[in-house]
């Protein structure tokens, strides 16, 4: 493609994806795709009760049979020490005893916890072999009580899952300034009050987990191919805390990824067995999950129980909010299950409102359900949905448009210290609000919805403004709030003799369209065009550490660390340039690829400076040759993307049937690389929050059987489930990086469940209505009022 | 899936000899349930013997006052065919949403009638039309054919050739699907037979197809969405799952049997 304008490629610039080529065209290389030299198969033998003894795993027949190299339990897995899994992030209790952690064994050694909970591989010459030889483990259960729902998990006479935690209590958290919310509250005009639950999601990226595992005998060291958000922490996590070998003798690469969402953040069982079975067998070890194992396996999202209250002055003003929160972990902690309730969930309780008291309690609890951990938003879709809610009800309660009691609770001066950790550098809600609601048309909706009535249709119009915190976070505020990982990023920049580049990032792309954005800051910078840079991610052999892409980070942090290392190849090669160009290094500027001397006809092009920097004929005295310059970029703060969102629905009242009519979504990223790509993620957020909102729920029944295991009973988004989405940005620059970027990969699914759920509880005329309001709930919900009169 | 042996029959001759040499074997025609079912290791057939292809099972023909569908017949074909667009368009508009285009173009209807899925929208048509299913053996009224869940009155070694619809006054089918699966929540297929009988048939709802004699007698005086919508459905025996509970279903029968006969005036003067 021929680029007339190269700084069209910049900052800022609509321009398609340069990795869409080889995914349209089925090119792409997923971990299923790499083949290695005598690969064996892995399957896994999973419990297939929520809560069991394991009284016996007899293997004989399964080894016995055609094709299998190895069969092995977590016996074998203690006999060589493999460890446990771990969650990384340390959270105390209000009383400051450390969260009950109880070991996550790769593979379920005497007790298994979780319907799927693997206990057994089977290692075979192909896939079938392994599969039929794993229905050959016989297992002698002893089947125990099993809880699966989060509010009943804490009860006494609730099955004990974990010796390590009490009453399945991992910890009881809180935070906030109990004193002055219970100040606030008598001197309340008005309490709102509710109760809520957050549903469930199953994370369902479109590539399952896979890992390819392989072990060097001669040289003691493992090389495992993983579908990873982050492989040098997995890395470091496999290395440093599971024991399989030191961080020099395993490579960890994660090519292209079909999608994470969150789920491919974590450490799991199946990719660290996969790793010790290639050494223990001899073989290279593959697995790649069936869909039934994804529903099974991944780490679930959300599953909060909540009861809120807010309390408001004479003129609805907010002066307290006192949140109590259960959140499920499922039966052992994921990698960074602890903080989701706590750290980024909590903390954005404030919103986008100046609130004098919070103050929040989050109980923790083990139950017999697969794992929970971080999924696209991670806690701020919790919390938005609290607050949302909490005041939609509450202005119709009041009898106030929903827009107007927003309005009066902005925060409107910044930076703003919340009461609950952030302190928002900058943000403009009105002005997002004010964008939403014109592209909205919300002034004429009385008309429309006295339209629908004619035809029989219940029409409602619902809000959401939302607030997240993207780039998580200082290092060092991150490590005093519990984190056992730093939260930076690094990045290197190399300088081809010929001129080309190559950005090396820490962050890794699974359809964030890295290679494309990256690049447009090189072509920013140095007016070179994006096809002469390449980015290279994912691999612990290339790269040196990273912290990986989840929570909207790699724009705030990955790219500033990329531009900080710019910098410095920036300023090297101008010291070139004057050098060759034999003028004051203050006179020469970069430009369009080219150095020149301000206000003369000189100048060198940016690849032959490069080359002279490689040929080292001619630099100025003592300075080393080559260009290539690596950054080091830890946020100073949390980014704050906020935004408005307006959700409009007509219910059909004979059948509970809801259509989305429209959906319009004014946001505030701040500086936007890829105008293109921020849309992108915005319908793809949007989409799975309506997939929360109406359709995806998580169901296990009594006995902790998950209900919802295939696409047969878990409802996806699919685009007839949608509309054509509204979308539009406004832009306050984030102050605290030096690109202005904000984030914008979890903001759809973050504001747009509550705009959903308002918009039918508006058009039903009631306050109680759980997610997913799928079409039976929502026609119980009519039915358990008074039905508005609609006309035939 | 586990290992089995495909043959690709030649005749149907061949067809019955082979289910009757392997008595563990199974017809593959459109594969949407067998296939599915075989890679999830539910069922285990010692040969799979594809009549898929068969040109025996094939073609969409108008005989008397009867259209005539071959068991092979994908959906989408039926979806599209003018004869049936024309004959009956109801069984067209049933066709159309089946599953999504990749099932359509595979599925067949002597495959879906012969599985029998309570869920399943062709039953609706066969009962609500009240067609007949020939076999390789016999003729069967569908009044007799579904006979529970997943069961029929095909005898073990009997293969559907082709099923015949008589050609209706109007008919119409409404369906509601289970968001998830797309399946029939609760299908309602209505037809007014060329002498005058209404019949109403309900899929998704029951243990199988089933007939609404509420909703034909509202209809048989009055073929209106209104008398169709009056009608109070019992929930007794209805299916129940997370989706909908058993009066949950009974309200939507009268609604989308209202919808169908919408569906069945609309074709019917268009």
């Amino acid at each position: 493609m021929g680029h007339e304008k190269l700084g069209h490629e910049g900052i800022g610039a609509r321009i398609a994806r340069k990795e869409d080529r080889r995914f349209i065209t089925g090119q792409g290389n997923y971990t299923d795709d790499i083949h290695v030299k005598h690969a064996t198969y892995a399957v896994f033998v999973r419990s297939p009760h929520a809560h069991a003894r394991i009284k016996r795993i007899d293997t004989a027949r399964a080894v016995a049979a055609p094709g299998v190299i190895g069969v092995l339990t977590g016996a074998e897995l203690a006999q060589d020490k493999v460890g446990a899994l771990i969650c990384g992030w340390m959270v105390k209790s209000t009383d400051g005893s450390p969260m009950k952690m109880a070991p996550y064994p790769p593979l379920a050694n005497e007790v298994v916890r979780f319907v799927g909970n693997p206990l057994a591989v089977v290692v075979a010459e192909t896939r079938n072999q392994a599969r039929d030889a794993a229905e050959l483990v016989d297992i002698d259960y002893e089947v125990l009580p099993a809880v699966a729902d989060a509010a009943k998990a804490q009860a006494d006479d609730a099955p004990q899952i974990h010796a390590e935690a009490p009453k399945n209590t991992i910890y009881q958290w809180s935070l906030g300034d109990k004193a002055a919310m219970e100040g606030a509250f008598p001197r309340a005009a008005h309490i709102v009050d509710f109760d809520l639950v957050n549903n469930r999601l199953v994370p369902n990226a479109i590539e399952p987990r896979s890992a390819t595992a392989v072990y060097d005998s001669a040289e003691g060291h493992f090389t495992l191919y993983t579908t990873s958000q982050n492989p040098h922490l997995t890395r470091l996590v496999l290395s440093a805390f599971v024991g399989i070998a030191p961080e020099h003798k395993l490579r960890v690469v994660a090519p292209d990824v079909g999608g994470g969402f969150g789920s491919k953040i974590f450490i799991y069982p199946e990719e660290t067995v996969c790793l010790w079975a290639a050494r223990r067998l001899g073989v290279p070890v593959r697995w790649t999950a069936d869909r039934t194992e994804s529903f099974l396996s991944d780490a679930h999202g959300r599953d909060h129980v909540t009861h809120a209250e807010m309390a408001f002055d004479a003129d609805h003003k907010i002066v307290g909010l006192r949140v109590k929160t259960i959140a499920n972990l499922g039966a052992y902690m994921s990698t960074f299950s602890s903080s989701i309730p706590t750290y980024l969930y909590a903390t954005l309780l404030s919103g986008q409102y100046d609130i004098p008291a919070i103050y929040a309690e989050v109980d923790a609890v083990y139950t017999n359900t697969t794992p929970v951990d971080a999924y696209r938003g991670a806690g701020r879709p919790e919390a938005t949905y609290v607050l949302e809610r909490l005041m939609e009800i509450a202005a119709r309660r009041f009898g106030l448009d929903p827009a107007e009691l927003r309005r009066r609770n902005f925060i409107r001066k910044f930076p703003h210290q919340t009461p609950v950790i952030m302190n928002y550098d900058t943000g403009n809600y009105e002005a997002t609000l004010d964008a939403a609601l014109e592209a909205a048309h919300y002034a004429q909706f009385q008309q429309r919805r006295d339209e629908a009535k004619t035809r029989g249709k219940l029409r409602g119009i619902g809000l959401s403004c939302y607030i997240e915190a993207c780039g998580l976070a200082p290092s060092q505020a991150a490590g005093s709030i519990g984190a056992g990982v730093g939260l930076w990023e690094s990045a290197e920049v190399r300088v081809n003799p010929a001129g080309t580049i190559e950005i090396l990032t820490g962050c890794h792309s699974h359809g964030q369209g890295h290679e494309t954005t990256f690049a447009q800051l090189v072509a920013e910078r140095f007016g070179l065009s994006i096809d002469q840079v390449s980015v290279v991610h994912g691999d612990t052999d290339k790269v040196q550490f990273g912290m990986g892409t989840y929570g909207s980070r790699s724009g705030a942090v990955g790219m500033s660390a990329v531009s900080k290392a710019l910098d410095r190849v920036a300023a090297k090669a101008k010291r070139i340039a004057a050098h060759l160009m034999e003028a004051a290094e203050s006179d020469v500027e970069l430009k369009d690829g080219e150095f020149s001397v301000v206000g003369t006809d000189k100048k060198i092009a940016f690849a032959n400076v490069a080359l002279a920097a490689y040929t080292a004929h001619n630099l100025p005295g003592g300075m080393e040759p080559g260009l290539k310059e690596g950054a080091f970029y830890d946020p100073l703060n949390f980014t704050f993307p906020a935004g408005a969102y307006v959700c409009e629905v007509e219910v059909d009242p004979k059948s509970g049937e809801v259509e989305i009519i429209q959906f319009t979504a004014a946001d505030d990223f701040g500086v936007l690389v890829n105008p293109m790509i921020v849309e992108g993620q915005v319908h793809g957020g949007i989409a799975q929050g309506i997939g929360q909102a109406m359709l995806e729920g998580c169901v296990y029944d009594a006995d902790g059987q998950l209900v919802t295991a295939s696409y047969i009973d878990y409802t996806m988004p699919r685009a007839s489930d949608l509309v054509s989405f509204t979308v539009s940005t406004t832009q306050t620059p984030c102050t605290t990086n030096p690109l202005g970027i904000k984030g914008c990969g979890e903001a759809g699914a973050i504001g747009s469940p509550p705009a959903v759920i308002n918009a039918i509880a508006d058009a039903l005329g009631v306050e109680l209505l759980d997610m997913p309001a799928t079409p039976q709930r929502v026609w119980k919900a009519m039915h358990s009022r008074a039905l508005p009169a609609a006309a035939e | 899936m586990y290992e089995t042996t495909y043959i690709r029959a030649s005749t149907l001759a061949q067809a019955q000899q082979l289910l009757h040499d392997h008595p563990e074997g199974q017809l593959l025609a459109g594969g949407q349930t067998l296939v599915s079912i075989m890679k999830l290791r539910l069922t285990r057939p010692s040969h799979v013997i594809d009549i898929g292809h068969l040109s025996e099972l094939d073609g969409i023909s108008v005989e008397g006052s009867h259209l005539i569908l071959g068991a092979g017949t994908r959906h989408a074909d039926v979806a599209t065919n003018e004869q049936v667009r024309g004959r009956i368009p109801g069984l067209a508009q049933l066709a159309q949403v089946i599953g999504d285009p990749a099932v359509r173009h595979m599925g067949t209807i002597g495959g879906s009638i012969a599985n029998n899925d309570p869920a399943a929208d062709y039953p609706a048509a066969v009962l609500g039309l009240r067609a007949t299913v020939h076999t390789s053996h016999r003729a069967i009224a569908a009044d007799d054919f579904f006979t529970g869940l997943f069961e029929t009155a095909l005898q073990p070694g009997e293969i559907i050739t082709r099923v015949a619809f008589p050609i209706p006054r109007r008919s119409g089918y409404a369906k509601f699907p289970q968001p998830a699966s797309r399946f029939a929540l609760v299908g309602v297929f209505v037809a007014e037979l060329m002498d005058g009988s209404v019949r109403v048939a309900v899929t998704g709802a029951g243990s199988h197809v089933f007939r609404a004699s509420g909703i034909e007698t509202a209809l048989q005086s009055s073929f209106s969405v209104a008398a169709a919508e009056q009608v109070t459905v019992s929930a007794e025996d209805l299916n129940s799952d997370i989706h909908a509970s058993p009066e949950y279903r009974a309200h939507l029968i009268p609604v989308f049997a209202g919808r169908a006969v919408a569906a069945a005036l609309q074709s019917a003067s268009g």
